[in-house]
């Protein structure tokens, strides 16, 4: 208990210090796991709202898959980008292995599943309704997947940020593809697991709590952005 | 203005491998990262050489795998039976020792044991076995592990057992593991003094020669894998060997006790 409130006086110093170190890792979290939430919005999103419009004979299977990759274990997808970029791998004359760009290879194998079930679970529900309008209308199908992502932006908001939650609390994948170096690929959790491992558990807690705030702050930043749950316009 | 955002966030993603300073890859051990040693030596490599060393904290085993397959440019290991099969694979050009350290066995302050008054090595953990005291292992094939397993082994003990517990993890996790069950453990000297989690673990067995924990160094053989940077490597490998490198080691202490001993030998 005490090594709590010890921990929380240390991330109190840190912040109020500007420790040069803690922006710096906090500044790399930010950017592998945006990255990552980015790139795997970009895939994810249109990929739900396509399997919500469309009927094809293996589309049960595809959704099970999707649901069970939600569960996918971050230790075996960054083993398996590690062997993938490995300089004895497929992919190793990229030299990626160690580099941020890794990490978000991995985050990015890792949040897609979770961010693309959850946005095919809302579209589903919208395209109920949508359904006669734009068939009706005589829409395109890629015409009925924008007008649908449009109009259900602030679920998908949710699915994005459900991925981007996972992306920067998670430290089994980008231990392995980023090897946790100092100032090249230290992010909180791993920063987390390195002290943790030395037995300062004040330090370990302290940056915990920055990493708690962070996505707290993430997640009000997008919020503002979208302007969502504002009287009127829900 | 958030379209820009999010394209700053990408591109900054893309562009961050890339740095101006020349670097290096080197697969370490936890115990040489966490004994603080790293700390003091990497500014001053990066000083006198102007190698930006980039670490990679890593058990032993994963330290050769990195190593064979090319991802980093040099190992620092201590498991000679390891290190001499690596350099038989063709993955280093050579070995060269660097320093050495010791092993140390922590227990209950109490010692139900008794693995404190033993005169060896082997007395002290036959005593642990005998006691059936709880016993953390690192269990990860790194060099502590491998360690632990050959003196076992030297003891005549098999360590089976509910009292033997192998954790599958680094020096640290294993002590706190050993700090939260008030156990028995192997640990480096450097990793134990620098711990920050003691709890009412004490030192109890030192000093046998047995437990003298040899660290090498090997480049990556650029033979095997062409794009490694065995320029850097071999720079590193000079510094390593020299009077400013033998002067920080031997000078490195942690409350007034000296951690690693210098024996690189000129060739």
């Amino acid at each position: 208990m005490n090594d709590i409130l010890l921990g929380l006086a240390e991330a109190a110093r840190l912040i109020v210090s500007f420790d040069p170190e803690l922006i710096e890792i906090t500044l790399r979290s930010l950017q592998v796991s945006v990255g990552a939430m980015v790139i795997a919005s970009a895939i994810g999103l249109p990929f739900g709202a396509w399997l919500a419009i469309n009927r094809f004979r293996m589309r049960r299977v595809v959704i099970a898959l999707l649901n069970a990759l939600m569960g996918l274990p971050p230790v075996v997808v960054g083993l398996i980008v590690y062997i993938l970029l490995s300089r004895s791998g497929p992919f190793g004359v990229l030299g990626l292995l160690f580099t941020p760009t890794a990490m978000v290879i991995a985050q990015v194998i890792i949040i897609t599943p979770l961010i693309a079930s959850i946005a095919h679970q809302a579209i589903r529900e919208l395209w109920a309704d949508y359904h006669d309008l734009l068939i009706s209308l005589n829409t395109t199908k890629s015409q009925r997947i924008r007008a649908l992502l449009w109009d259900g932006r602030r679920a998908l908001l949710t699915a994005s940020l459900a991925g981007f939650g996972r992306a920067i609390g998670e430290v089994g994948a980008i231990m392995i593809v980023g090897g946790n170096i100092d100032h090249a690929t230290r992010v909180l959790t791993t920063a987390i697991a390195l002290e943790t491992g030395k037995g300062e558990f004040a330090l370990a807690l302290a940056l915990g709590f920055v990493l708690i705030a962070l996505a707290i702050a993430v997640n009000f930043a997008m919020h503002a952005l979208s302007r969502t749950e504002r009287s009127g316009r829900w | 203005m958030k379209r820009s955002v999010i394209l700053g966030a990408v591109v900054s993603v893309f562009v961050a491998g890339v740095a101006a300073a020349e670097e290096m890859k080197m697969a370490v051990t936890t115990s040489f990262a966490n004994s603080g040693l790293a700390d003091v030596l990497l500014p001053q490599i990066q000083a006198d050489t102007g190698l930006e060393v980039q670490l990679l904290i890593v058990g032993t085993g994963q330290a050769l795998r990195l190593g064979a397959a090319g991802d980093v440019d040099a190992v620092l290991v201590h498991a000679r039976a390891a290190e001499d099969k690596f350099i038989a694979e063709g993955n280093a050009t050579h070995r060269r020792e660097i320093m050495y350290n010791d092993f140390v066995i922590i227990g209950p302050a109490g010692d139900p044991a008794g693995a404190g008054k033993a005169t060896s090595a082997d007395e002290a953990l036959v005593a642990i076995a005998d006691a059936k005291a709880p016993f953390v292992s690192r269990g990860d094939d790194s060099g502590t592990h491998k360690k632990e397993l050959s003196l076992w082994a030297s003891a005549g003990v098999e360590p089976t057992g509910d009292w033997y517990r192998a954790v599958g993890a680094g020096m640290g996790a294993a002590l706190n593991t050993a700090s939260g069950m008030n156990g028995y453990i192997m640990s480096d000297r450097a990793s134990w003094l620098k711990f920050g989690n003691k709890g009412d673990l004490a030192l109890l067995f030192a000093g046998d020669p047995v437990l003298f924990n040899q660290y090498a160094y090997m480049p990556v053989n650029p033979a095997k894998h062409a794009h490694v940077n065995n320029d850097a490597a071999m720079a590193l490998e000079g510094w390593l060997v020299s009077d400013t490198a033998k002067a920080l080691i031997d000078g490195y202490t942690i409350a007034g006790e000296k951690l690693f001993t210098f024996n690189a030998t000129a060739n």
